[in-house]
């Protein structure tokens, strides 16, 4: 199939930016969304132009790296998909796509649709850890987690950190992913001592970053490729609140 | 050159209790005055930059990637192994090491091997610590699956993304450093050589790949825990940015490369669908705990597959061969990987393979979903049936999977004694990276063992012997002729890159390499095959330097240079794989030459001569590399033809 693409071109942090046209040929509908982009590039180069930046590692949906907007969805919109695992067969000849970078704030871009993304690095920094040192822990099975728990720690612990939810919100809110890990944390046995700081700290540093307010609207959960549920966001308002009782703010 | 592994003396099982008390330490109020680089963030990275802050070393650590969750670790799926013996099946440290030596065809070193062994119980305790959601049962405690070459169940798993829960783990930790100020850390930066002074590695240079800024760094150690080196075959299943380029300057520069040409093909991927291919995806090999491997008996039956005019389930039991189960019936479909990827490709070789291109065989999950329910094995493997049919576009619910061999994973790397440090003092190698641990196959679910094993557990204990040596003052200024002059070579690198502006892009170069070691140095591997590729091979590196068009410059954020300068590594890696698999005239592991192989078509090893790690030296600029060669000995494990019939 054909395509047209309008993609977001922009040459550093203070560029302001532009779209720019291109023509994609012959696009097998067995490739993935960034192996299309692949093609569009191998052929800027040869007609002398600088490719479209883009960042990718995996290209098996793990990773997180992959981050582009796609006709005005993160992701492009397929159900629990990333960029890289979206493929051509969901889309059609002479289909006119929209490729831009995650716009919001804390997330700078370095150029075209190539993100700063630190900023979530710098939360978990904060608290996004059970503090143990090497070695100095009991025995696995010394710890029984019940399953329930453990699945649930899981589904949040899924979390790839791609900054989707916050590209989908409309006040670039980061809550969903900050859920995902307190949710994680505060649900195991493991990560109990450190409850209040960690929720504590880990909110305050989301806000420091520029991170927006969350007004429920749910359209992080609905681009997330993990599926992480609204219902983190629940239980860390609950920890937060907790958090500050225990701490005698209210 | 010196390849002493430094291996103590002792028995087996008292070795590493005893080089523990052996290993100088250095003074805790001493450890604040040391800096040690470490150059990956992956799983051996991250938990050796977390564990030597923890111990009071000031550390700065570089990944490529926006952030270092995102290292190449992050990908594994299946599970890490682990001698807990919780299911008291049997398991033992001795059992593990036993078949780690045995998967690895005796081409590792049983010291090292023995002590991974032994910490392995450390690491799963280390992670669940550190609230990594294992898969539990219902009692609370951890399950546990089996993974292919082990007849006990000691894999431990977090559902099909296991790497991903023990690098977050281990990013944790290193987050925690970080955020205490113990860790500095780089990311999207890119090592580009390392500097030594009086032979002893005490630097890097990088490059900032967001403003193109080269920058010099200094410290008393270096770590490179920068991965495997599949890419070289552009098609893998490794992410896009993994690449040689850490060890392959480290190797210029005087470091011995061991044993590049043991490559692991995995045999459960999903087969290549076109040209455009820009990776290849695994499907974790959990998966054949369940799934059945066949093709059509008959090769008529398969051509009316390929052509669609047959559908798996059109074809009757009794016409269908399990090959692995008839022909292994001790370990059926769970032979290691060397060995199930082989009769992949002979099955499809014989004109039965079930894909348009014939390269693809099933792998079948109709009688577990009778067994077990379709729920159960959605627990088990809902994540990679979704990322099959993502890819494919087919629901394995359904009907089978259909898979294919593809390159997967590195045992060859920079070659380390003991204590992980390679033949240049001062350069410490841990994971993919190093050689040691994994022989000529690695057992599934012990690459991300040995990751941890090194970055936990071995290297922060080994690293203090150097460290206390050398003393806090051995710091040498950026401003240095060493230092300034490597950064001359990179720059002078960079330029020339840039230069060229010829007609042909950085991955259509790539591709081509690939193809030439898919095809030469790939599943089996020939005399003349490799000879044509070692003529081949300084053929398009000369196009490559004449003919190369990278656009842009170096002032920006540039992945056609980025991409440029690694395959400008690869062009010379690619060669020097082929030489160590022509040097070898043997078959042994993943390595397989045609010439050497038993009636039956089983890999032939050649004990008398070959049981030694190859190490290459580099000689100069299209001069021929030289090979040294490592004994192994083998104290404990008799040396016998691996048989999983
Ligand atoms: C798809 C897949 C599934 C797997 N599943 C399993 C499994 O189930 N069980 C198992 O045991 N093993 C598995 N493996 C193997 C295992 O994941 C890897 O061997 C292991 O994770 C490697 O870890 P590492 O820390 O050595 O390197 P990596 O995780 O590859 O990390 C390399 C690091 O080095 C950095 N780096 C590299 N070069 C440079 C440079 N020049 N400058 C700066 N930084 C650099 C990168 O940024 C990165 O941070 C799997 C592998 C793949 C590909
Ligand atoms: S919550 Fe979902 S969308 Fe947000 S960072 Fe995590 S995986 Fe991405
Ligand atoms: S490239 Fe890794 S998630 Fe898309």
């Amino acid at each position: 199939m054909d395509l047209k693409l309008k993609v977001w071109r922009q040459d550093n942090a203070d560029d302001v930016g532009r779209f720019e046209e291109y023509q994609a040929h012959d696009i097998s509908p067995d490739m993935s969304f960034l192996e299309m982009l692949d093609v569009v590039n191998e052929g800027l180069i040869g007609s002398g132009k600088e490719p479209i930046a883009f960042d990718s590692d995996c290209r098996e949906g793990i990773c997180g790296s992959c981050s582009m907007v796609i006709n005005g969805t993160a992701h492009g919109g397929q159900k629990g998909t990333t960029a890289c695992q979206l493929h051509m067969r969901h889309f059609s000849d002479g289909m006119t796509i929209t490729i831009e970078p995650w716009r919001a704030t804390a997330f700078p871009v370095h150029r075209d649709l190539v993100v700063d993304r630190t900023a979530f690095d710098r939360i978990q920094q904060k608290g996004g850890f059970i503090s143990v040192r090497t070695g100095s822990v009991p025995d696995a099975n010394a710890i029984p987690v019940p399953k329930d728990e453990s699945d649930l720690a899981m589904d949040a612990a899924q979390c790839i950190g791609c900054g989707a939810c916050v590209a989908a919100c409309k006040n670039a809110s980061a809550m969903l992913f900050v859920a995902a890990k307190i949710s994680h944390l505060s649900l195991v046995p493991q990560g109990q001592p450190e409850r209040e700081r960690r929720a504590l700290a880990m909110v305050k540093q989301m806000d420091d970053e520029g991170f927006g307010n969350c007004t429920v609207t749910g359209s992080c959960e609905a681009v997330c490729p993990k599926e992480i549920s609204l219902d983190f966001i629940a239980r860390m308002n609950r920890e937060y609140g907790r958090a500050l009782i225990k701490k005698g703010t209210i | 050159m010196n390849l002493d592994a430094k291996i103590p003396s002792g028995p087996m099982a008292q070795k590493w209790d005893k080089h523990q008390f052996d290993l100088k330490l250095v003074n805790p109020a001493n450890k604040r005055k040391y800096e040690v680089i470490v150059v990956g963030s992956g799983l051996a990275g991250a938990s050796a930059a977390a564990t030597l802050a923890e111990l009071g070393y000031n550390v700065k650590c570089f990944c490529f990637q926006d952030s270092p969750r995102r290292a190449h670790s992050i990908a594994a799926q299946g599970g890490i192994n682990a001698a807990k013996n919780y299911q008291n099946d049997g398991d033992s440290v001795h059992r593990l090491f036993y078949d780690t030596v045995k998967g690895g065809d005796y081409r590792s070193r049983e010291a090292n091997v023995h002590r991974l062994a032994q910490v392995s119980v450390n690491i799963i305790d280390q992670c669940a610590a550190q609230g990594v959601p294992f898969a539990r049962e219902y009692g609370g405690l951890l399950a546990n699956r089996s993974f292919g070459g082990a007849q006990v169940s000691r894999t431990f798993y977090a559902r099909g993304q296991t790497g991903q829960q023990l690098l977050l783990g281990a990013y944790s930790s290193l987050s925690r450093q970080i955020g205490l100020g113990k860790v500095q850390m780089f990311p999207r930066t890119e090592m580009l050589d390392v500097v030594l002074v009086d032979g002893h590695a005490k630097g890097i240079v990088v490059r900032d790949m967001v403003s193109g800024e080269i920058s010099r760094h200094s410290a008393h150690a270096v770590v490179l825990a920068t991965g495997g080196y599949g890419n070289a075959f552009f098609l893998s299943t490794n992410a896009m940015g993994s690449n040689v380029t850490a060890s392959f300057r480290a190797y210029k520069r005087g470091a011995a490369f061991a044993n590049p040409c043991y490559t692991q093909i995995h045999p459960t991927c999903i087969p290549v669908s076109g040209e455009h291919q820009s990776k290849l995806t695994l499907m974790s090999e959990s998966l054949r705990n369940d799934g059945r491997v066949w093709v059509p008996k008959s090769q008529a039956v398969a051509e009316k597959i390929r052509k669609g005019e047959l559908k798996a389930s059109d074809v009757a039991e009794g016409d269908r061969d399990y090959y692995l189960e008839r022909k292994y019936p001790s370990f059926g479909n769970l032979v290691p990987r060397d060995v199930a990827s082989r009769n992949a490709k002979e099955a499809c070789d014989e004109g039965r393979g079930v894909v348009g291109s014939g390269l693809g065989v099933y792998l079948d999950f109709e009688d577990a979903i009778k067994r077990l329910g379709e729920g159960a094995v959605r627990e088990r493997y809902g994540n990679l049936f979704d990322m099959y049919e993502k890819i494919t576009g087919s629901n394995a619910y359904q009907n089978p999977m259909t898979i294919f061999p593809a390159v997967h994973y590195t045992m060859g790397g920079l070659w380390v004694d003991y204590n992980l440090m390679s033949n240049v003092p001062g350069l410490y190698v841990v994971g993919e990276a190093n050689f040691s641990d994994h022989g000529a196959n690695r057992l599934g679910a012990s690459a991300l063992m040995q990751g941890l094993a090194d970055g936990y557990f071995v290297l922060p204990y080994t690293i203090g012997q150097y460290l206390a040596e050398v003393g806090p003052d051995d710091r040498t200024d950026t401003n240095s002729a060493e230092f300034v002059g490597t950064e001359e070579t990179v720059r002078a690198q960079i330029d020339k890159l840039l230069s060229i502006k010829g007609k042909r892009t950085p991955t259509s170069f790539h591709r081509e390499l690939g193809q030439i070691m898919w095809d030469k140095c790939g599943m089996a591997r020939s005399k003349a095959g490799l000879e044509a590729a070692i003529k081949k091979i300084p053929e398009l590196r000369a196009e490559f330097w004449d003919n190369l068009n990278v656009p842009g410059e170096n002032g920006s954020l540039n992945q056609s240079l980025e991409q440029a300068g690694r395959v400008a590594d690869f062009l010379e890696f690619g060669e020097l794989m082929c030489r160590d698999a022509l040097q070898r005239e043997e078959s042994c592991g993943g390595h397989f030459r045609e010439e050497h192989q038993t009636p039956e078509g089983e890999a032939k090893r050649d004990d008398e001569n070959f049981s030694f790690v190859g190490a290459w030296e580099y000689k100069g600029e299209n001069q021929t590399p030289e090979l040294h060669k490592e004994n192994l000995v083998y104290e404990e494990v008799k040396m016998t033809q691996r048989s999983y019939k």
